[in-house]
């Protein structure tokens, strides 16, 4: 191999492109010539001079603006909604942890759409706390709760009894999230409410749970086979963990059961 | 330019959004390389990323980074043709001609010291002082981290012309790399 091929052939090499039978000759070639093996080692030390060099720019956030701007919006305000844009909605929330590393578009989105679906979680659990309006099928018994759920929504909530550790399940009651219909499954801890709120997502990834406070009132979110849970409740954020920790084995458990 | 209303679809925007806009600062970073003008620079990637919507329907993959670049390379290249026919366009050709025989006059020998580091802005401005279109090379591959298919891609050449304008790149920034050195001793 002669020096002029080796020159370009070597940066083939640095970026590991060449595949095994060039990238050996190359290297015969740069141990047996000095003016080669100094080349290489010069490109190899800018290389990592500049890798530890911030060479990038990072687009000003008026730019980001601008561009998301003149884009359509996922999700137009003035258009109420049919019953499949809700469910994508809810889908949403997915949409938003994939991307949640990238900083103010992941924000955005959480303030037009995860933190307004909160606040009417919020707000549907509080209904939900007003004289008669907590039940609608009242009963501790998970078979009757779960065929009560039929036919009034187009996913069937999981209904899952908890008694045992320490959660009662007492109802199930059709709510009213998003402009549309959603299950909520009841249950109590001593003589706190928590609300479990479940709705149908596109996306059948699972989602690891996250903890946000709203007006005080804790919201454990998760994700898993393609239902988007909320669990609302005054209870402590350990316990409002638990419960859920419990009922995600419980399905667990009913799933390999 | 907002996208007209046929095109306003709530899910397709959604997918968009997902798959494209984590990519802003690499776009971003690309067009500055390329255009050398923050407000240029800018502009571009608003104009990709609105051409890149329209065309979105269309994007079969495979990834989504290259494909992006390919469409602010286009809209780059039309800036070069706007600033050459406007009459204070920056004139490319003298600036590559003087990097092309820096290239050659550079003293050759084998034995020498160590590269010295720089701070960013001066590695910025010596990778900005490369001609195109070497300097695209040179970013799609050291900074932004494409294979050298995916450069061919971008760049709509041979990968063998990749190969050869990226070891031109690099000797023409070794040159003025070895320069710099000199200067700042």
């Amino acid at each position: 191999m002669t020096c002029e091929e080796a020159e370009v052939l070597l940066h083939a090499l640095i970026d590991g492109e060449l595949d095994a039978g060039h990238a050996r000759e190359v290297e015969a070639h740069i141990e047996g010539c000095p003016h080669c093996a100094a080349l290489m080692k010069e490109y190899q030390e800018i290389r990592q001079a500049m890798a530890e060099t911030d060479l990038r720019y990072k687009a000003p956030l008026e730019l980001r603006r601008r561009i998301e701007k003149a884009l359509p919006q996922p999700q137009p305000q003035a258009v109420v909604p049919s019953r499949r844009s809700v469910l994508r909605g809810f889908a949403m929330g997915s949409a938003v942890s994939a991307i949640a590393a990238t900083g103010l578009f992941a924000i955005v989105l959480r303030n037009d759409d995860e933190q307004r679906i909160e606040a009417e979680i919020v707000s549907a659990h509080l209904r939900s706390l007003q004289a008669g309006h907590l039940t609608d099928v009242i009963s501790t018994d998970q078979h009757t709760v779960k065929p009560w759920f039929n036919g009034k929504l187009d996913v069937s909530p999981p209904v899952i009894d908890l008694t045992a550790q320490g959660f009662t399940l007492v109802g199930g009651r059709l709510d009213y999230v998003n402009t549309r219909e959603i299950g909520a499954v009841v249950y109590k801890r001593r003589q706190h409410v928590i609300n479990l709120f479940v709705a149908q997502t596109a996306n059948t990834e699972r989602r690891p749970a996250t903890m946000t406070t709203l007006q005080g009132f804790n919201i454990r979110r998760w994700s898993d086979h393609g239902l988007n849970y909320w669990a609302v409740s005054d209870i402590g954020a350990d316990e409002l963990t638990e419960f859920g920790d419990k009922f995600e084995a419980a399905m667990q458990a009913n799933k390999e059961g | 330019m907002v996208v007209n209303a046929s095109q306003d679809d709530p899910e397709k925007a959604r997918r968009f959004r997902e798959a494209a806009l984590p990519y802003l600062d690499d776009a971003y970073t690309l067009a500055r390389y390329l255009l050398r003008d923050t407000a240029d620079a800018e502009d571009a990637v608003q104009e990709c990323y609105l051409r890149a919507y329209k065309h979105f329907d269309s994007y079969r993959g495979p990834a989504m980074k290259p494909w992006l670049f390919a469409i602010l390379r286009n809209v780059c290249r039309a800036e070069y043709a706007r600033r050459k026919t406007a009459p204070t366009a920056v004139e490319e050709v003298p600036e590559s001609a003087e990097q092309a025989s820096m290239w050659n006059e550079t003293p050759d020998t084998p034995e020498r010291q160590m590269m010295r580091r720089f701070d960013g802005d001066t590695v910025r401005k010596l990778i900005a002082a490369l001609a195109e279109p070497f300097r695209e090379t040179f970013v799609l591959r050291e900074i932004q981290n494409l294979s050298y298919r995916e450069i061919a891609d971008v760049a709509a050449v041979p990968v063998g012309t990749v190969m050869s304008r990226l070891a031109r790149a690099r000797a023409m920034l070794r040159s003025a790399w070895l320069a710099e050195q000199e200067q700042a001793k």
